[in-house]
């Protein structure tokens, strides 16, 4: 099994890593490593303290605060609560429900008709990270996208589980 | 997973097997022993692979290579240009049971199809009538035996040594035309199975290597184009046998019994090797995705036979994919739209074999792809869904359509799993949903009869991926070997001369990485006699999102013009549309073209046949893929870049980039990377200004709930997935937080609703067994 550098590994993180290295990646078994070096590199670029678990998109993560609790956190520091919740719901939300706000984004025929289809789309409230995107018909409920079951994963990664998961 | 009562029916049962055991017995033992024990066959040991693994790897390798080999040997019988310059062809493998065994490159799908018309086949008693001897070859392309549609023809032969059954072979070609209602292989007019093209149910069609008679001759003249139809024929009987030889010279060297182990160890194999890879690249946990898709059949350039199927729809596909700690997983499709009047529905094999086409492009990239796969996965697909009809008159030309729709949304889920991990470099926002199919037909250049169907969207963007832009036009889902084709050669299959082939600008969706970019080629109709084409994609939504705030990408839009005048342009010298229709809202074609053409420039991408003359106009828009990460990060350099390309239309750069740029005289963009900083700064804060938190925004979409005010097909969408699903019902009015008395029929929508209420299934057809191996 192929190992990386922690250098290789905040290359990867920072879309900067060689085509070769990135190939070798793609095409070989997955290291085993890889979970903890990506979050040292991680921890290392956050300005917080509290240890990340689990990163859910290149600004949020899952992170484990002193008294043990486990939230969902922006890298700015602003805190989405329990992960077990869905983080999109103490979100700020703008919906391009018309043709004017879709027309900010694509050329009007290039852009879904908001009788069919809208875009969602979910900020960060402190720095205004855009985090996700949702496209679905008008009326759908905001989607939970992930759950992890954090204990039965350090299981696999044969590693204690954070007190709370 | 089905098991049949046993069957003693026909003197010739039991006669195939050293066992004495029929067919279908000796499936259901294997299916028992899964079932008992966990392991396939239960096999918990593989006593081959451990006792003699060279030999184990020999039989793989030679087996694998020989598929592969024959694959590309064969196609080249094949005139069609879909099967000969796209690949869209596939040769399997199968042990006595109906399980693949192993399958060569192409169109993998119908590891999955063929193999459920082998268990057809076997649970339906064929070896006792019509009989299943050596030289026999079978022809099924049926889709409600699990064929993903009536295009994909698939020829079956039985593998023997000395007189008993030791496997099978299965080949598959898409065929250009199948002779439904309109031209072309996967048409859309049709809304039911009976104007779908022939259907063919397993018909044993050769006996002693040889095709029968009254099968060539019915055959042929039940399609536009006989030509390809018949060397598509001889690709896959060459294939099969030179696929049988394999199999007998493997006998000969490795001995049948190490052949027969071999056959079935190696699908448990198969079975470890998902989970081995589910542990060690994914997160135990539950994802929740959901994909739609537009079904505009209201519009007046729709032409359907039936009153009841004039009404716009929606597909819903909502998936909730569930990761478990021992890495099994299970695909619930729970709260999915019913099946529909158009052809889009999909037979439950389509869907689940159709997955591992996506997952040898992610999860598992090994050549080891087999029916084990599908022994590690709980799949649900709810009856009478779109992905499981309870009606046998559906129509599924183009399930692909609702298909690669509802599998981006896994990409979405799974990446989550890579993201989380660090596998960055798996991470996909998901595919594009390829289209348009240009299709059409009538009489050629040639003078022939003649039915088209572009293959060029097998080279649409790919999402992007967390550390890079995703592919410009370069793949399909479908299809992971796919090619846009030479124009040459589509100029030599089609009246249809490329005005132009181009890159498809703002097509990708944005991000921090943005969806590869898809292409457009524009085609003037020439040396036709009466010719008809059609569009069908996506118009009004698109099916993928985007992920991690990256954009989903742009939706379809159609342009076909008529009475062009081009004709006399090109005559007289004039200026001539070239192909790029570089921003849909300034049109540059309608002026190189006469004045008062007929143009039609608009979102409804699913049309029927229209007559178009030569010299007419049709744009083949070939779509992006979805972004990845928000677009506010995206490298300054690599929107410079893209607007040097002519990839972005400047516009976009500074709304959703939000960078300065400027142009010099010599047409070159330059990016301020300073001034660029304090517009991304200012965006940020303009985001928190216009931004409403969610739960207020919540009592907001719940007033509209309440006054049902929402347009007809998204009622119609919610109202037939809550028809076929309780749980659906009851997670929507929680979420929405709606009082108990709330309700929302079809009924209550004013559109016809034939199939809501009354269906007939293929299971109450007398002396029909079908094969069922998901949870419905």
């Amino acid at each position: 099994m192929t190992t990386y550098t922690t250098k290789q590994v905040t290359d990867l993180v920072n879309g900067e890593l060689d085509w070769d290295s990135l190939h070798q990646m793609l095409s070989m078994p997955k290291d085993r490593e890889r979970y903890e070096q990506y979050i040292g590199v991680l921890q290392q670029q956050v300005d917080w303290e509290e240890r990340i678990i689990l990163p859910l998109g290149p600004h949020l993560f899952i992170a484990e605060n002193d008294d043990q609790s486990l939230v969902t956190k922006c890298r700015c520091g602003h805190d989405f609560g329990d992960y077990r919740q869905n983080w999109k719901l103490n979100a700020l939300i703008y919906v391009r429900d018309d043709v004017e706000k879709m027309s900010q984004v694509y050329p009007k025929l290039m852009a879904p008709h908001t009788d069919w289809q809208v875009y969602r789309e979910y900020y960060c409230p402190t720095c205004g990270t855009m985090h996700d995107v949702e496209a679905p018909t008008p009326w759908y409920p905001v989607i939970h996208d992930f759950q992890p079951n954090l204990k039965a994963f350090f299981e696999w990664l044969g590693m204690p589980a954070p007190a709370q998961a | 997973m089905t098991i049949m009562n046993k069957i003693t029916e026909g003197s010739a049962t039991g006669s195939l097997l050293k066992s004495g055991l029929s067919l279908n017995d000796h499936r259901n033992l294997v299916l028992q022993r899964t079932q008992e024990t966990g392991f396939y066959d239960g096999r918990e040991t593989l006593e081959l692979k451990e006792s003699d693994p060279i030999a184990y790897e020999r039989i793989f390798s030679k087996l694998r290579a020989g598929l592969v080999n024959s694959r590309e040997v064969a196609k080249k019988i094949a005139a069609s240009p879909i099967v000969e310059q796209e690949g869209e062809l596939c040769f399997t493998l199968y042990n006595v049971a109906g399980d693949c065994i192993a399958t060569s490159t192409g169109i993998i799908i119908h590891v999955g199809t063929m193999g459920a018309a082998i268990k057809y086949m076997i649970q339906n008693n064929w070896e006792a009538n019509p009989g299943i001897n050596p030289g026999d070859m079978f022809t099924n392309n049926d889709c409600q035996i699990g064929n993903v549609h009536p295009c994909d023809i698939a020829t079956i032969v039985p593998i023997f040594h000395e007189g008993l059954l030791v496997g099978w072979v299965g080949g598959v070609t898409h065929v250009i035309d199948v002779g439904a209602v309109g031209p072309g292989s996967m048409s859309n007019g049709q809304i039911q199975r009976f104007g779908d093209g022939v259907q063919i149910t397993c018909r044993k069609t050769g006996v002693n290597d040889t095709p029968l008679r009254d099968w060539l001759h019915e055959s042929q003249r039940n399609v536009r184009t006989p030509k390809y139809w018949i060397l598509d024929e001889k690709t896959r009987i060459a294939g099969c046998h030179m696929i049988r030889d394999l199999v007998e010279e493997t006998i000969r060297e490795e001995g049948i019994e190490a052949y027969e182990q071999f056959s079935m160890e190696v699908v448990e194999d198969g079975r470890r090797g998902l989970t081995s890879r589910i542990k060690s690249m994914t997160i135990p946990g539950t994802y929740k995705t959901v994909s739609f898709v537009d079904v505009p059949y209201a519009h007046e350039d729709v032409a359907v036979p039936s009153p009841f199927a004039k009404v716009d729809t929606i597909m819903h596909a909502p998936c909730e994919i569930t990761v478990k700690p021992d890495a099994t997983w299970r695909l619930d499709f729970e709260g999915c739209s019913r099946w529909g009047w158009h052809t889009y529905n999909a037979n439950p094999v389509a869907f689940t074999s159709g997955i591992w086409v996506m997952m040898t492009q992610t999860l598992v990239p090994t050549e080891r792809i087999n029916d084990g796969a599908r022994y590690a996965t709980e799949f649900r697909l709810p009856k009478g869904t779109w992905t499981n009809p309870d009606d046998r008159r559906t129509a599924h030309a183009d399930a692909w359509h609702f298909l690669v729709s509802s599998w981006s949304s896994l990409w979405r889920g799974i990446s989550r799993s890579y993201f989380g991990r660090g596998y960055l470099e798996e991470v996909n926002a998901g595919n594009s949903n390829p289209c348009n199919w240009l299709q059409g037909g009538g009489i050629n250049q040639e003078g022939e009869i003649h039915a088209v169907n572009s293959f060029e969207t097998a080279a649409c963007g790919t999402g992007a991926c967390a550390v890079k832009d995703g592919l410009n036009h370069a793949a399909a889902i479908w299809n992971p070997e796919g090619d846009m084709g030479d124009i040459e050669i589509w100029e030599l299959a089609e009246p249809l001369l490329y005005m132009g082939r181009t890159v498809k600008t703002n097509s990708g969706g944005y991000g921090k990485y943005r969806g590869g970019l898809g292409f457009e080629t524009l085609r003037m109709v020439w040396g036709s006699a009466d010719w008809t084409m059609f569009f069908m994609g996506n118009g009004y939504m698109n099916s993928d999102w985007g992920l991690m705030g990256g954009y989903p990408s742009a939706t379809g839009y159609r342009f076909e013009a008529h009475d062009t005048g081009l004709l006399e342009r090109i005559q007289e010298g004039m200026s001539l549309p070239l192909g790029k229709d570089l921003n849909p809202d300034h049109p540059t074609f309608e002026q190189h073209i006469d004045a008062d053409a007929q143009v039609k420039r608009d979102k409804q991408c699913i049309t029927t046949e229209a007559i178009f003359e030569n010299g007419d106009l049709y744009l083949n828009y070939l779509r992006g893929g979805p972004g990845f990460g928000d677009p506010l990060d995206r490298d300054p350099a690599a929107v410079e870049e893209d607007l040097n390309q002519n990839f972005l239309l400047p516009e976009y750069a500074e709304k959703v980039y939000a960078v300065a740029i400027s142009r010099d005289e010599s047409g070159h963009w330059s990016v301020d990377r300073k001034a660029t900083a304090l517009r991304r700064k200012a965006a940020r804060l303009e985001r928190i200004a216009r931004g409403t938190p969610t739960r207020q925004w919540m009592e907001q979409e719940r007033s509209k709930i309440l006054d049902h005010d929402a347009s007809v097909q998204v009622k119609q969408m919610f109202a037939s997935s809550f028809a076929l699903s309780a749980e659906f019902l009851n997670e929507f009015k929680t979420f929405w937080d709606l009082p108990a008395e709330w309700e929302l029929t079809e009924e209550s929508l004013d559109i016809p609703m034939f199939g809501a209420k009354h269906h007939m299934d293929l299971s109450e057809l007398p002396d029909v067994h079908p094969v069922i191996m998901t949870e419905q």
